[in-house]
């Protein structure tokens, strides 16, 4: 039992070594899922900032708001290539390969979930060095910036699971991306990542009241900056246990009757 | 020592409505090698993808060195290795590095699996090209390293799904090296192949499959009997002389000549003695003025095959995952991708 898990645990790492090995040799992806990212940081600080600033709460910059928020956007729009990066790997036959040898049935998806996982928290550091730049600041100290990354490192954990799903019943690359995008497009505009939620109509405030997006926003935003951690902290934890609960065996089991 | 390798019985697979394989019985002795040989669409790659534990059927049992490839897939997967159709190897690692992550997962150590990998890049003619990544490899050299990384834990056996589909001939003749190279070593070999060259130069036993059934087994010569040996083709210097031309070789006695897909070209069987058919062959034409621009003896096709066997030109009918170009008889009909 523990030796079966050591293998488990080896053959994960061995997978993940691979997939970031992947990342470093596709500049085009590198260059796009850092350069976006910074982007967004910039433009939506510069842009919309002036604006909404209006509707924050006192003695609150936007790109103190915005920040902690960025770092959810970017980590929720990446999961979707957690299953673009599947498909491609269905298409070329390497899953099949990996099908047929005697290693751990999890280690491919715990691999390329795992290897996201760095990717993610590589982005969030960047990201906040840039914020930095233009006048972000952590305030609450290091540990709660630290939290607050691993906050959304860890929702965006539980967040590639649902597109290592995805990734498995998706025909080719394309619809995986498509799918991928249609999904997460409307979760992270309807929610406390760009904007406070009661600026919204209030339909869709109890839409976004409830989102596992705004919690974790909140989360990550009341320990960069301030305000109540625990309430928002507890439902990100729960939607991070539920999910992995239900999709990590959703996903063993699909990928070991993959035809 | 006699012992069997493969054993499947009336193994049924679907897809859909598509009848992918329609009760395959398959038996393979080890340490021998058993060709699968047949169109695309007949049903090979899904055959061998059941043995490899990646389908399970919808009926029948099948197992390898008699553990269920359903029940004790695991346990079969630590005595099997997988050469697919379409090579299954990681483009963006170098060729080292493939072998070395594929080594690490067969869970050799570290230093083992860097030595097996530095041992297999030698053996097959791909040590200058270790360092550089798989996407920058010819078909040839894909191949070889796909393979290759079938063979880091020295599997007793071994599938191989069209192994040389694309490949032009002296790759193809590098692949055969290792194969007989292997079954010399002891591995028990089930090859798919589209031709019957193939089948004949490697295996020792051949099954016939079409249309997701074995339609015959035996060895090479006897399926070649079973065509009748050697044929004859005579291309017509004028396609107007076809009808005499038949008349002629009709004569001969060895049955009414099968035109081919050109009009100016047909063949007959020549059971016994093909020289001597040659030459009354070419008697004959002569002595009809019949002028030809080429004639010889060739050795069946697998169309030829499926033509006697069937009594129908082979099909690529589209069952399952093996969908591809017709006619078998074409080398290009299946491409690796890029």
């Amino acid at each position: 039992m523990v030796a079966q898990l050591a293998w488990t645990l080896r053959d994960g790492y061995v997978v993940s070594v691979r997939n970031m090995r992947h990342f470093l040799r596709q500049p085009q992806l590198l260059l796009f899922s850092t350069i976006q990212p910074i982007m967004f940081v910039l433009l939506f600080s510069y842009v919309f900032g002036g604006a909404i600033s209006g509707s924050l709460p006192e003695g609150v910059s936007y790109k103190d708001f915005l920040l902690p928020g960025i770092f959810v956007q970017s980590t929720a729009f990446r999961a979707t290539q957690t299953a673009i990066g599947l498909s491609e790997d269905m298409k070329r036959g390497v899953i099949d390969r990996f099908r047929s040898m005697p290693m751990a049935r999890s280690a491919v998806l715990a691999g390329r979930t795992l290897a996201d996982l760095v990717r993610t928290l590589f982005v969030i550091v960047l990201m906040t060095v840039v914020g930095y730049a233009i006048g972000f600041r952590f305030q609450e100290g290091p540990f709660e910036a630290v939290a607050s990354i691993l906050v959304v490192a860890a929702f965006g954990f539980a967040l590639s699971w649902i597109f290592v799903y995805v990734g498995l019943i998706a025909k080719g690359p394309e619809a995986a991306q498509s799918a991928g995008f249609v999904a997460i497009f409307p979760l992270v505009f309807a929610s406390s990542i760009f904007v406070p939620v009661d600026t919204m109509p209030s339909w869709l405030q109890s839409i976004a009241n409830v989102s596992p997006v705004t919690a974790t926003a909140d989360a990550a935003r009341a320990l960069a900056i301030g305000g109540d951690v625990w309430s928002p902290l507890w439902q990100v934890l729960a939607w991070v246990t539920g999910i992995l609960l239900v999709f990590v065996p959703l996903c063993v089991r699909k990928y070991r009757r993959l035809q | 020592m006699g012992s069997t390798a493969v054993e499947a019985e009336g193994i049924v697979k679907r897809f859909g409505s598509t009848v992918a394989l329609d009760g395959v019985d398959l038996t393979v002795e080890e340490g021998t090698v058993m060709g699968l040989l047949g169109p695309n669409g007949a049903g090979k790659t899904t055959m061998v993808r059941v043995l490899a534990t990646l389908l399970r059927p919808d009926e029948g049992s099948a197992s390898v060195f008699g553990r269920d490839v359903v029940s004790q897939a695991s346990e079969v997967r630590e005595l099997i290795a997988l050469t697919g159709q379409f090579a299954a190897i990681d483009e963006l690692l170098t060729g080292r590095e493939n072998l070395r992550m594929f080594g690490q997962l067969f869970r050799l150590d570290r230093r083992e699996a860097l030595r097996r990998a530095d041992d297999l890049l030698e053996r097959f003619d791909l040590a200058d090209a270790g360092d550089r990544l798989a996407r920058t490899y010819s078909g040839g050299m894909r191949r070889r390293l796909d393979l290759a990384s079938s063979l880091l834990t020295r599997p007793p056996m071994l599938f191989l799904d069209e192994p040389t589909t694309g490949l032009d001939p002296r790759s193809r003749n590098q692949i055969w090296e290792i194969a007989r190279e292997l079954v010399r070593e002891g591995t028990t070999l089930l090859l798919t192949t589209q031709y019957l060259e193939e089948a004949d130069q490697l295996a020792e036993r051949i099954a016939v499959i079409d249309h997701g059934r074995v339609i015959a087994e035996g060895t090479g010569d006897e399926l070649k009997d079973s065509v009748g040996g050697q044929m004859i083709f005579v291309r017509l210097a004028n396609p107007w002389d076809r009808e005499r031309a038949i008349e002629s070789l009709t004569r001969l006695g060895c049955g009414t000549p099968e035109p081919s897909e050109l009009e100016r070209e047909l063949t007959l069987p020549a059971p016994q003695d093909g020289i001597a058919m040659i030459e009354r062959a070419a008697h004959a034409l002569r002595e009809a003025s019949i002028a030809v621009s080429d004639l010889g003896l060739r050795r069946p096709t697998l169309d030829d095959v499926f033509l006697t066997l069937t009594g129908a030109p082979a099909t690529a009918d589209g069952a399952g995952p093996e969908t591809g170009e017709h006619p078998a008889t074409e080398p290009e009909a299946a491409e690796v991708p890029r």
